[in-house]
């Protein structure tokens, strides 16, 4: 997964739109401060969330961390893998540890995000 | 915020620090999962200078730390340790923590950092009439635990001392990396291991933490922060103050009657304990897994038959037993094994089971 392509709010979470839909996951950085995932609580199909909602869980041994979608909408599918396989979110947060995907309701929320370039430059402030 | 005389190691190994009771410790370096895992395999290394340090000194040391605590310090001797209640008079804790008998006109007690203050005030003040010293020397003393089977290996290289002979709960004094030393084999993670205090400055403290990082690397031996001293001590089941006991559990409630010495004469809380030893408990400590999906921590609330019991008092993903673990108070007539009862998770209720302890019981 080329990380240009993506966008990335200050929670961490990466965002990648494909027309109308965006699926969401956990930077590199977000799943390196969480330590080991070993359980996660994924949305369900259908609920629909406003932007900035916690939508899911995520805990490693000793914390648990709200993931909270960056865009409103109704989700439409979900990593079910996660539940079986959290660790996927330590060892491919771009790619297999993808959470959710989630039908875009208000474009213009995608102007909020930041992008690959951008997040780096968050990042070293941090 | 205090700083152990380790402190320049943790920052130099990239200890991620956190704030533990206004001390600056590391709550991880490489990873909570790999270290707990190093530990039950190989080794780990732990700052705890944190722990108090409180002698009891004088002619009537032994009667004074036999009336403030639960166990029988009379089946003591020099150079033998052993595990008790600080008990308050209704049988409930001040604190837990370690006996250690110097000789029988000094003790040493190994307290909770958190406790530290409130521990000194109150047994300077049940011990007025013994006329005993009492010194808090917790500034002074460094304490770092080496735990793990190959943790005798590991303290070996930087002792003269015949570890081999050291058995559990004993101690003796020895020179480690040239530093006089308490060398005790004790610890908090249900391995074998040690615990050695002492006093130095920051520079050989820095030395020896360093020096056993650097050794212990070549088998497997890591530095390991407050989060797999947790995780690898419930796994243990040993209780956490504050968490498992308080002063609103009574050490009989909290499954500990084996530091419970009721026959050995007077003592704070005897006869509270006593009278709840011949009415029975009500409630008791018990250890549980998840039997649904998810996690119970601290504080979650702990459902029978739909009515809220209690809460979960310690809790996590247990990373050697690979599955969710707790402790939580039970009614005494409801804790059988394989009894199913609720947790609430953020809303939900989900079952979990009761099941013997230790949930990880060494070879």
């Amino acid at each position: 997964m080329d990380q240009k392509n993506l966008k990335f709010t200050n929670d961490h979470e990466w965002i990648r739109v494909d027309g109308t839909v965006a699926t969401i996951g956990v930077s590199d950085y977000a799943q390196k401060e969480l330590g080991d995932v070993v359980y996660i609580e994924l949305p369900q199909v259908g609920d629909t969330f406003s932007k900035g909602d916690a939508c899911s869980n995520i805990e490693s041994v000793k914390a648990v961390n709200d993931i909270y979608t960056p865009l409103s909408g109704e989700i439409t599918e979900v990593n079910e893998s996660l539940e079986d396989k959290p660790e996927s979110i330590n060892q491919s947060p771009y790619e297999d540890g993808w959470i959710f995907k989630i039908r875009i309701d208000n474009s213009e929320e995608l102007d909020d995000l930041m992008s690959s370039d951008k997040y780096e430059e968050y990042l070293k402030g941090i | 915020m205090k700083k152990t005389k380790f402190n320049k190691a943790h920052y130099a190994l990239k200890g991620k620090m956190v704030d533990f009771f206004g001390w600056d410790l590391p709550v991880q370096y490489s990873g909570l999962t790999s270290e707990h895992i190093a530990v039950r395999t190989n080794g780990g290394i732990f700052d705890v200078s944190h722990m108090g340090e409180i002698f009891v000194e004088g002619e009537k040391a032994l009667d004074a730390v036999q009336f403030i605590t639960s166990n029988n310090v009379k089946k003591l001797k020099p150079g033998k340790i052993h595990y008790t209640a600080l008990p308050t008079e209704n049988g409930c804790f001040v604190d837990d923590m370690l006996v250690y008998m110097i000789s029988d006109k000094e003790f040493l007690l190994v307290v909770n950092a958190a406790n530290l203050e409130k521990d000194f005030k109150w047994i300077t003040e049940k011990l007025k009439r013994f006329n005993v010293n009492i010194t808090n020397k917790s500034d002074e003393y460094s304490q770092v635990a080496i735990q793990g089977p190959l943790a005798e290996k590991l303290l070996s290289k930087f002792t003269d001392e015949d570890l081999t002979s050291l058995k559990y709960y004993t101690f003796i004094f020895g020179k480690v990396n040239g530093i006089s030393s308490i060398i005790s084999r004790t610890g908090y993670t249900g391995e074998d291991g040690f615990e050695v205090y002492f006093r130095s400055g920051e520079e050989e403290a820095t030395e020896l933490f360093l020096k056993l990082a650097e050794e212990g690397e070549k088998t497997g031996i890591l530095p390991a922060g407050l989060g797999a001293r947790d995780t690898l001590r419930l796994e243990a089941k040993m209780s956490l103050y504050g968490n498992d006991i308080d002063d609103s559990h009574t050490i009989l409630e909290a499954d500990l009657g084996w530091i419970l010495k009721l026959k050995k004469g007077d003592f704070i809380g005897r006869d509270a304990l006593l009278k709840q030893k011949e009415e029975g408990i009500k409630r008791k400590l018990v250890g549980f897994e998840m039997v649904g999906r998810g996690i119970a921590r601290h504080g979650y609330p702990v459902f029978i038959d739909n009515r809220e019991f209690s809460t979960v008092t310690s809790g996590t993903f247990a990373p050697w037993l690979k599955k969710a673990i707790g402790l939580t108070y039970m009614p005494a007539d409801n804790c059988e094994a394989d009894t199913i009862f609720q947790i609430g998770i953020r809303g939900k209720r989900v079952d979990a089971k009761v099941v013997e302890t230790p949930f990880y019981k060494r070879k």
